[in-house]
């Protein structure tokens, strides 16, 4: 398969770390400049980007950045560029108490579909392919992260979006759609409705599948292989730091190589925030080299994985994170969206002022993953009056689907029946994957 | 081929250079631009050993030069085109020549087959050889200059602001000159105030303020970013030096 950027994704070990070195001092000059909340940190704790940064690995003297810190500069106090600027803004779900937004300019949009164009390239697509793109178009990034890439690559590209998927199976029949790309539960959702409507996979044109934006396990990534007879290739973005082509398989399918000259990666031990050998398992900490509107220095982000060093047969030089199977937080992934279920409390409070004792399950049926938020009945939380009780479950349902944009289904058990560990609730139970 | 890491220069107490890095790739036309006193000539003449960093690493070739002197850079092959021209202006202009092969001066015949080439290559230089190189005028004078840079035969030419006190028309013929030296496959760091001109022929370019890289890119990357174009192109700048 055609490598897109070649010269750059190849890059030998030692020009890359100069070129890593290089940008990481100009983007330091630039937060140090014009970032408020950069240039008082650094202040805090003595640190001159020009005095201070004569090797990459002088970055680890620098506090992380959290989600939080960028939940707390809402909405453009993170920027480095006047606003005059940005061209493109996106924004995450509000899995914190204000939604994490982010900025583009247009070097960075076109960084951005450069970066996805390397990542479908790696994952098969090329300008003969019609790509068909499931993921959200809106404020999220995937959508249109994949479109503009997709587009670069010279791709016909089929803006779909999410749901719907009957059409979407009508689409890729007539549209003689060649690439999906979507989360891998919805690539099984296309499959389980296939079957149901008796349409048979290979009369498709589909030959890969670009996966992102939830943890999958191997045996789903086989399903998918040989139910939809489509290579499976997974691929890894962060929206805070760019959205998707952070990283991306090659056919190889040994793990995404990172797009290391434009983000610099460490692996750190969640708990102590130390810097780990990158082939150790732990937080995947991510600073942008590149990024102009929303330059990040060293992002938390939460997803645990390890950092592959041995060379990939595919020929690029970039090293490569082994998939995402869990977070260090309790933040949940589920269709591309972060939920904090602490976050999920606070709209539940907001309701009665009182904060219920709750849960977060995360299910899946069949193929689709469902969000319930299982409630212990309190007196003064409800009436035993049933109208009055239907309404509420109404309400809290609107008001979750209005914050974290998924419907989740509330379920009211019984005081002191939701599971205990050491006399608290544990807010969120997976019960997604076996 | 030359790889710079985080340097700090210098002058006394000021300090002019703080923590630059930069490289230039085998074949490749780099630029670094940025206003005067952004430090981009103290970083040329540290390159070529005119001043010594007090921190950081110069490497080219793989080998590290920041400690060497001038007299040393040159044979390991970086030759500089001064800022200014510095020809010798009472010498005439194939004495000129003769001197920038000054490194080879054992081998006659490669420096008599370098004139010849030179002078071919600059017919004006051939027309007025032995006139003395301070009659010619300031674009000749240039032309001059890059071909006595050439005549060390380097693996490197650093210019310094060559469009420097040149009219735009002439300011246009060296740089056509300097990309025709790229296009020969020559490897060329190029300092410029003129940041138009150079970064349109760059491959890539590195922007300095107040000692200290502040963006780098692809050379059509920069200049089409809206910083650059605020603070090094100006509203209007195109009709006035579209060169």
């Amino acid at each position: 398969m055609p490598i897109w950027e070649p010269q750059k994704e190849c890059v030998s070990r030692d020009e890359l770390q100069q070129i890593q070195l290089e940008r990481l001092q100009a983007t330091l000059n630039r937060v140090y400049r014009n970032v408020s909340f950069y240039r008082r940190r650094f202040k805090e704790m003595d640190f001159y980007p020009a005095e201070d940064l004569a090797e990459l690995k002088d970055l680890e003297r620098l506090p992380f950045t959290t989600s939080e810190d960028v939940s707390n500069s809402y909405p453009y106090e993170m920027f480095a560029v006047p606003l005059r600027e940005v061209v493109r803004v996106h924004s995450s779900s509000g899995t914190q108490t204000n939604p994490r937004v982010v900025g583009y300019t247009r070097q960075d949009l076109n960084n951005w579909s450069n970066l996805v164009a390397r990542i479908l390239s790696a994952g098969g697509v090329t300008q003969d392919d019609v790509i068909q793109v499931t993921f959200g178009y809106g404020l999220l990034t995937g959508g249109l992260g994949i479109h503009y890439g997709a587009e670069r690559v010279g791709a016909s590209v089929l803006p779909t979006s999410v749901g719907r998927t009957e059409r979407q199976i009508k689409i890729m029949q007539d549209f003689r759609t060649t690439v999906m790309a979507s989360t891998p539960s919805y690539a099984l959702v296309i499959a389980d409705r296939m079957e149901k409507l008796q349409i048979n996979p290979r009369t498709l044109s589909l030959k890969y599948c670009i996966c992102a934006g939830e943890p999958w396990a191997e045996s789903m990534r086989q399903e998918i292989e040989e139910r939809l007879f489509v290579k499976f290739t997974d691929n890894y973005g962060v929206s805070e730091v760019m959205g998707p082509g952070v990283a991306g398989e090659c056919l190889e399918q040994k793990g995404m190589h990172l797009q290391e000259d434009h983000f610099l990666c460490e692996i750190i031990d969640p708990r102590s925030g130390e810097v780990l050998p990158p082939q150790e398992e732990g937080e995947l900490v991510i600073t942008t080299l590149t990024k102009e509107a929303f330059p990040m220095i060293r992002y938390r982000t939460g997803d645990v994985c390890r950092i592959l060093e041995e060379p990939c047969p595919c020929g690029r030089t970039f090293r490569r994170m082994s998939p995402i199977r869990e977070r260090c937080d309790s933040v949940v992934v589920m269709k591309g969206t972060n939920i904090i279920p602490e976050r999920i409390g606070d709209v539940l409070e907001e309701l009665k002022g009182a904060r219920p004792i709750y849960q977060i399950v995360a299910i899946r049926e069949g193929h689709q993953d469902h969000l319930e938020i299982w409630v212990e009945v309190t007196e003064q939380f409800f009436s035993d009056r049933m109208r009055e009780q239907r309404t509420l479950v109404e309400v809290m349902k609107e008001k979750i689907v209005n914050f974290i944009g998924i419907n989740a289904r509330i379920k009211l058990v019984e005081t002191g029946s939701l599971e205990r560990e050491n006399g608290h609730v544990r807010l969120f139970v997976d019960r997604r994957l076996p | 081929m030359l790889t710079v890491k985080s340097i700090h220069t210098y002058y006394g107490n000021i300090h002019a250079l703080k923590g630059v890095s930069l490289h230039v790739g085998n074949g490749e036309l780099v630029t670094l631009i940025g206003a005067n006193g952004a430090g981009k000539s103290t970083l040329v003449n540290t390159i070529c050993g005119l001043i010594q960093p007090r921190k950081g690493v110069i490497e080219f070739q793989g080998k590290p030069i920041q400690s060497l002197p001038p007299e040393s850079i040159v044979p390991k092959g970086i030759a500089l085109v001064p800022e200014g021209r510095q020809i010798f202006a009472t010498l005439t202009v194939e004495a000129n020549l003769q001197m920038g092969g000054y490194i080879h001066r054992h081998k006659r015949e490669q420096i008599q087959e370098d004139l010849h080439r030179m002078l071919e290559r600059f017919p004006i230089l051939n027309e007025r050889r032995q006139q003395l190189a301070g009659t010619l005028s300031g674009g000749e004078q240039q032309m001059l200059a890059i071909s006595r840079a050439l005549m060390s035969r380097p693996q490197l030419l650093v210019l310094d602001e060559p469009s420097m006190g040149l009219a735009p028309l002439i300011t246009k013929e060296i740089f056509k000159i300097i990309q025709e030296l790229r296009e020969e496959g020559r490897t060329i760091l190029l300092i410029e105030q003129n940041a138009r001109a150079a970064l349109n022929i760059a491959d890539r370019g590195y922007v300095l303020e107040t000692g200290k890289v502040v963006l780098q890119g692809e050379g059509t990357m920069l200049l089409q970013h809206q910083e650059v174009q605020r603070a090094y192109l100006g509203k209007g700048a195109k009709q006035i030096v579209d060169a």
